[in-house]
């Protein structure tokens, strides 16, 4: 059995794809008996759902750094 | 009633993105909505001294972005011929007295309403991760709307894997409450 703790954390990593089959395992067994647990999960694939529907776009930070110089330049002024 | 100041060295920190997002969704090109975005922030500190303190920041940053890509369409409008509207009725000239009811949107398409909602639902988001302490809404958009795996980040960001993932949870939940509130 693993605790809540860790199941969120596999939670967590299974949005990013990043879990192991055995710790999918895990980690569905934890959500068929844990009612907290399993409220969390769906509201977290929610997100993850979410967020690509939302078809985002980011400034990267090297972007924004460019951005910053010229900006203090002119604020300097 | 409290009066809203201007704190510029913060802006882009704080809205670069949210405005950036709104800009892409209304030129449909990142080099063009990112000079936008940057004339915007220049006429804000322009006219920062005009600023009465009615609106919040962002809004108003918002206000002026608006007259930005309005700006945008007018220059590269400028020839009268291109703002002319043309339709090709002739193209299906075997369907004889079919062509306006062609032209009737679809009314069970859901196409357009779900690209509005979608943009609204970027900005929501957008909003909420301004919220998030800032490490937080760094570490979020790196790993879930750029897509950099773990190791990358860590490396860039100089911390453990066990740390980003503490962040991520952190940022995962305030969003789904904050959502919860703005959203749904």
């Amino acid at each position: 059995m693993i605790s809540c703790e860790k199941a969120k954390h596999l939670c967590d990593k299974s949005q990013y794809n990043e879990s192991s089959l055995w710790e999918r395992i895990k980690l569905s067994i934890h959500l068929y008996t844990c009612k907290v647990c399993s409220k969390y999960s769906k509201k977290n694939s929610k997100l993850t759902s979410l967020c690509e529907q939302a078809n985002m776009f980011n400034l990267s930070e090297a972007d924004k750094a460019e951005m910053k110089k010229v900006f203090d330049q002119e604020n300097i002024k | 009633m409290s009066k809203h100041r201007l704190n510029p060295d913060t802006w882009i920190d704080l809205y670069a993105d949210y405005l950036f997002n709104y800009a892409v969704s209304r030129v449909n090109d990142a080099e063009i909505a990112k000079d936008l975005v940057q004339e915007t922030f220049f006429a804000g500190l322009k006219s920062a001294k005009n600023f009465k303190g009615d609106a919040a920041e962002r809004t108003w940053l918002i206000a002026i972005l608006k007259r930005k890509v309005i700006d945008h369409y007018r220059k590269i409008n400028s020839n009268k011929g291109k703002a002319e509207v043309r339709m090709n009725y002739s193209a299906g000239s075997d369907s004889e007295g079919d062509w306006l009811e062609e032209q009737v949107a679809d009314p069970f398409s859901k196409l357009e309403n779900s690209a509005i909602e979608n943009e609204e639902l970027g900005l929501a988001i957008q909003s909420c991760l301004s919220k998030l302490p800032k490490k937080q809404n760094l570490v979020f958009t790196m790993k879930t709307i750029q897509g950099i795996n773990t190791e990358d980040i860590c490396n860039e960001l100089d911390i453990n894997p066990s740390n980003l993932w503490v962040m991520i949870h952190r940022a995962r939940t305030s969003l789904m409450d904050c959502l919860n509130q703005n959203w749904f």
